[in-house]
């Protein structure tokens, strides 16, 4: 959501204290944050709304093995005891909801006994180091190379970044993952007789973080490079910009206060999209490379109809995506003065 | 104090080469306020840029000499023209929402102005900052140092920038067109401004302009420029009085001017300037001329000659060898055919992309 | 050039409009055709194209392999071996025929769920912009919401739970999508709303619908062809992650994103069986946005000058 001017307070009506508040920046601010806060609420209420009235909707029911045994009716009966599912779908809803406040997101269907909160528990630290690894990855290099790139308009650098970030912009990450899989792990692995290569499965803080976190950063990484050199050029353009040589500015004063400055504008505000690109990205590249990070786990309670674990990873991301979203809003603000708060 | 000889300033298009500037030449002497006026796209803001080596791509300075207090920047080295730059000789343009930066405070965009040459401390420069602000007459100098461009008025705007210009206390300051995007009453304020300023601290200004009225208030010499050249130069009354080249001569017939009988009307020069890649044979302006003879339209135009004291212009007629009916006569004609014309003319003229 | 006098305002925007629109399209072909890339990409679609349509009858000549037929004899073979000239894959089905089909899938994918958004995106935005107001605001609180919702899981629950087929996975990609079109259709409303000419033809009686709507067209077709252009990589996209994940368009129908999941159990032994299909991916989608682009360039208004 853009930070644009929005309805006016109602001033008049406002007690002195709270108009106190609003005429400063500070009190602004905060009174945005606030109300960004409460506007989540209902966008997260309809978002488990929705995935909710899905799961239901489904035809069968989640005790239905893909051509297995079919369980017993008692079993079943049980099952849905068990799990609530014998109550009327609204009341579940309600529950559901209840919980969810309280940070239970129920029992998982797959795991006999365990809590979904547990699941995600235990496989966020591994989504997570790869998505801040990624991001810590994406910044420097996509906004140098697309800084670059727009300095040297034109030339062979400018060509040859540009050209790599389009493609790597248009090839999937699970095209890219496999990719790397053949050229670094199969192929090196032939060529050097066993004595290269980095492993294409698996966890550990070392080898085997690279090629995920490569393959999760690339496409950000491209889309960055092509905005800040599309911002960076409209930037040097401007009259400020010739104010600034006039003036007699060193070049990295006119280049760092001047140009960046302005055109990294933008940027920011992508920030909140390229996170939440990261969050379904881990989806396909954890399953790519074996990682038991939550995005794996998501695929795996699809394929296995583990409807709570679905909710509540949905939830979860929905929740981390709108809180990032909000972050990089908040940022905005404080980068660009001409920004209005009322 | 500034000499600015034969310079040649060309751009280099897909569609040609323009010669924005075509061989100009003048100079500034210290203390003294020199007016350069003539339409838009006739070189004034190009000529500007070139004596601050600030020509756009795909621009360049082919050939001429500026001399600057008999140091040659048309040779000095990156070092060197940093130094020039804002130090030497300062600029200030024309929109001044567009020429500052709106992500930095004014203050500090003044300060860099001072610090980036190194005459003065941090804190020496930004103590500073407020007293050229009380100078230029902003109100409340102490806390608008820490306001956004955004946050000022258009006049403020501008008086910041009169500010940073003359804050290394600068030889010569350079003013493109400093009063055409503000209001009429501002635009007042302005002058008002310069011509203190200008009292008060004795800077050279070179005050580019398409408006005869700031001319006439602020400057004491006046260069006419068209279609990159020179056409006519002299100190600001006798030109005023006795203007010897037609282009000249029409633009001050544009101005309405008070002390003239009201039955004189206002003529406008018909016609368009010249596309500068590709100008008209013979004398540039000789297509929108009201007093053209044959020779202007084969033979480019002369070298400057002497018209007056002090005063030259290029012009195989000159105003003073028209006759008297010559000149009622061009003002009627003139004026009926650009009455003709707004009969003729389309009630909308749509190029392209008009409303998109 | 001479014009007439206008005599009321409908006749000059319409004179406006149509002098707009000519100009647009030759300017506009003339510097897609300059854009290299555009017209490699534009070529390379028409190749798929050919090959979409052509397959069939290719294997109907016995030119190609039948790609479903199995052939338990001869799975996992390299490129040259058996007869076939990429491999086969772990069933002994022939990698190139089913390459040439999937394209089918993929443009079909593409090409048919922008289909289904042009209506959807048209209605919504259209009506948000020009009844504004409550109806505006409404619609755009929608429209948040499900922005709010990651495109790729939302795809994902949906086609897994009402099972995999051609109506859920297509429905599914359309409802991600639609939202940036009508966002795009509604900024375009609005901005024609605010011009001057919709004022005086209300002030005069007559209806903006019509006339919004005559300027609808010619404004926003460039915006909304790029929008759709860039569209299809997206859902060439989801659909193939979908089937990598094992839940998009079930075999026998080959699609490039199985044949990168089943290739991928086999990676080692035969890279040739990922390598391709991958490929095949992501040239089609560097086709698909080198268009875009080249039309975005084309179409770009500011540009034209």
């Amino acid at each position: 959501m853009a930070v644009t001017a929005g309805r006016p307070v109602r001033g008049a009506l406002l007690p002195p204290q709270v108009t106190a508040i609003t005429s400063t920046r500070a009190g602004s601010l905060a009174i945005f944050i606030v109300r960004r806060i409460l506007w989540m609420i209902p966008i997260l209420f309809f978002v488990i709304l929705i995935t909710f009235t899905l799961m239901h909707l489904a035809p069968g029911s989640p005790w239905d093995k893909a051509g297995g045994r079919q369980l017993s009716d008692t079993v079943v009966n049980n099952l849905n005891i068990r799990y609530g599912l014998n109550k009327p779908v609204p009341q579940q809803f309600l529950l559901y909801i209840t919980s969810v406040i309280h940070f239970d997101f129920g029992l998982s269907y797959q795991y006999q006994g365990k809590t979904v909160s547990n699941l995600l528990l235990e496989s966020w630290p591994y989504t997570a180091t790869i998505g801040v690894l990624a991001f810590l990855l994406i910044i420097p290099v996509g906004v140098g190379l697309g800084v670059l790139a727009a300095l040297r308009q034109n030339t062979r650098i400018d060509y040859i970044t540009m050209g790599f970030a389009t493609v790597a912009a248009s090839f999937p990450n699970f095209v890219i993952g496999a990719l790397m899989v053949v050229a670094f792990s199969v192929l090196s692995y032939k060529a050097t007789g066993g004595n290269f290569f980095l492993p294409a499965a698996g966890f550990g803080a070392d080898d085997h973080l690279i090629m995920p976190v490569i393959t999760l950063a690339l496409l950000p990484i491209a889309y960055t490079a092509r905005l800040t050199r599309a911002s960076t050029l409209e930037t040097i353009r401007q009259d400020f910009v010739r104010t600034a040589w006039a003036k007699g500015l060193p070049e990295r004063l006119v280049v760092i206060r001047h140009i960046l400055k302005n055109s990294l504008i933008p940027v920011v505000t992508t920030l909140g999209p390229t996170f939440a690109f990261l969050v379904t990205g881990s989806v396909i590249v954890e399953t790519v490379f074996s990682i038991p990070g939550i995005g794996r786990a998501f695929v795996v309670a699809i394929e296995s109809r583990d409807y709570p674990m679905i909710l509540g990873t949905t939830v979860l991301f929905s929740l981390v995506i709108a809180v990032a979203n909000l972050v990089v809003d908040v940022a905005y603000v404080f980068i660009d003065p001409r920004v209005r708060l009322t | 104090m500034l000499q600015v000889e034969d310079l040649h300033t060309q751009f280099f298009t897909s569609r040609g080469v323009v010669r924005a500037v075509d061989g100009v030449t003048f100079h500034v002497d210290a203390g003294e306020t020199l007016g350069v006026v003539g339409e838009s796209g006739c070189g004034k803001t190009m000529t500007a840029l070139s004596i601050l080596r600030l020509v756009p791509d795909p621009g360049k300075i082919t050939s001429g000499r500026i001399l600057f207090r008999g140091r040659e920047v048309t040779k000095m080295t990156d070092e060197e023209i940093r130094d020039f730059r804002g130090n030497d000789v300062a600029m200030i343009f024309q929109d001044p929402m567009t020429s500052l930066n709106p992500v930095t405070k004014i203050g500090r965009q003044i300060e860099e102005a001072m610090t980036a040459h190194e005459r003065f401390t941090e804190t020496l420069a930004r103590g500073r900052v407020i007293e050229l602000l009380k100078r230029v007459r902003v109100p409340a100098a102490e806390s608008r140092v820490n306001d956004y461009p955004h946050q000022f008025s258009g006049g403020m705007r501008q008086r910041a920038m009169i500010a940073m210009g003359l804050s290394n206390e600068p030889s010569l300051l350079i003013a493109d067109e400093p009063t055409t995007a503000l209001d009429v009453t501002v635009q007042a304020q302005i002058i008002q401004l310069m011509k203190q300023l200008n009292r008060e601290l004795g800077t050279a200004m070179m005050l580019i302009t398409h408006n005869m009225a700031l001319v006439a208030s602020l400057c004491q010499r006046v260069v006419v420029m068209y279609a990159g050249r020179i056409v006519e130069e002299g100190p600001v009354e006798q030109i005023f009085n006795s203007p010897q080249h037609p282009y000249t001569w029409s633009l001050l017939r544009s101005v309405p001017r008070v002390d003239e009988a009201r039955k004189d009307r206002l003529v406008s020069i018909r016609g368009l300037p010249p596309d500068l890649s590709n100008p008209p044979p013979g004398c540039k302006f000789h297509p929108r001329c009201p007093f053209v003879i044959d020779k202007c339209k084969t033979d480019p135009e002369p070298s400057l000659s002497e018209v007056g004291v002090n005063q030259v212009a290029r012009c195989w007629v000159l105003m003073r060898n028209v006759t008297e009916e010559g000149v009622e006569a061009a003002k009627a004609s003139a004026l009926s055919k650009d009455a003709a014309a707004k009969l003729k003319a389309p009630v909308m003229e749509v190029e392209g992309n008009a409303g998109g | 050039m001479a014009l007439p006098v206008a005599a009321n305002i409908e006749d000059l925007s319409a004179w406006e409009v149509s002098e707009k629109q000519i100009g647009l399209w030759s300017d506009a072909l003339q510097r897609f055709r300059r854009n290299r890339l555009a017209i490699a990409g534009a070529v390379l679609i028409a190749i798929l194209v050919l090959i979409a349509f052509g397959s069939p009858l290719l294997v109907h000549l016995g030119i190609l392999h039948d790609p479903i037929k199995q052939n338990v004899d001869y799975i996992e073979s390299g490129p040259g071996q058996n007869g076939f000239s990429i491999g086969s894959d772990e069933l002994g089905r022939d990698t190139l025929s089913r390459l040439m089909y999937g394209s089918q899938v993929s443009l079909a994918v593409g090409i048919l769920v922008q289909a289904i958004i042009l209506p959807i995106g048209l209605l919504v935005g259209l009506t948000a912009g020009y009844f504004g107001g409550r109806i505006d605001n409404l619609l755009m609180r929608f429209t948040d919401i499900w922005y709010a919702f990651p495109d790729l899981l939302f795809v994902l629950v949906v086609v897994s739970v009402f099972h995999p087929s051609l109506l859920t996975i297509f429905g599914a990609i359309s409802l991600v999508n639609w939202v940036g079109l009508a966002r795009l259709v509604r900024g375009q409303v609005l901005s024609i709303k605010e011009k001057e000419f919709v004022e005086a033809a209300r002030s005069s009686g007559s209806s903006p619908a019509k006339l919004i709507l005559k300027h609808l067209l010619p404004n926003s077709l460039g915006p909304i062809i790029v929008t759709l252009t860039f569209g299809i990589p997206n859902a060439i996209f989801l659909e193939a992650v979908l089937s990598f994940l094992g839940v998009g368009i079930q075999p026998p129908t080959p699609t490039w994103g199985q044949m990168v999941f089943d290739g991928y159990e086999a990676i080692y032994a035969n890279p040739t069986s990922v390598v391709f299909p991958a490929l095949a991916i992501g040239f089609t989608l560097l086709a698909f946005t080198f268009v875009g682009d080249g039309l975005r360039d084309a179409l770009d208004p500011r540009m034209r000058r």
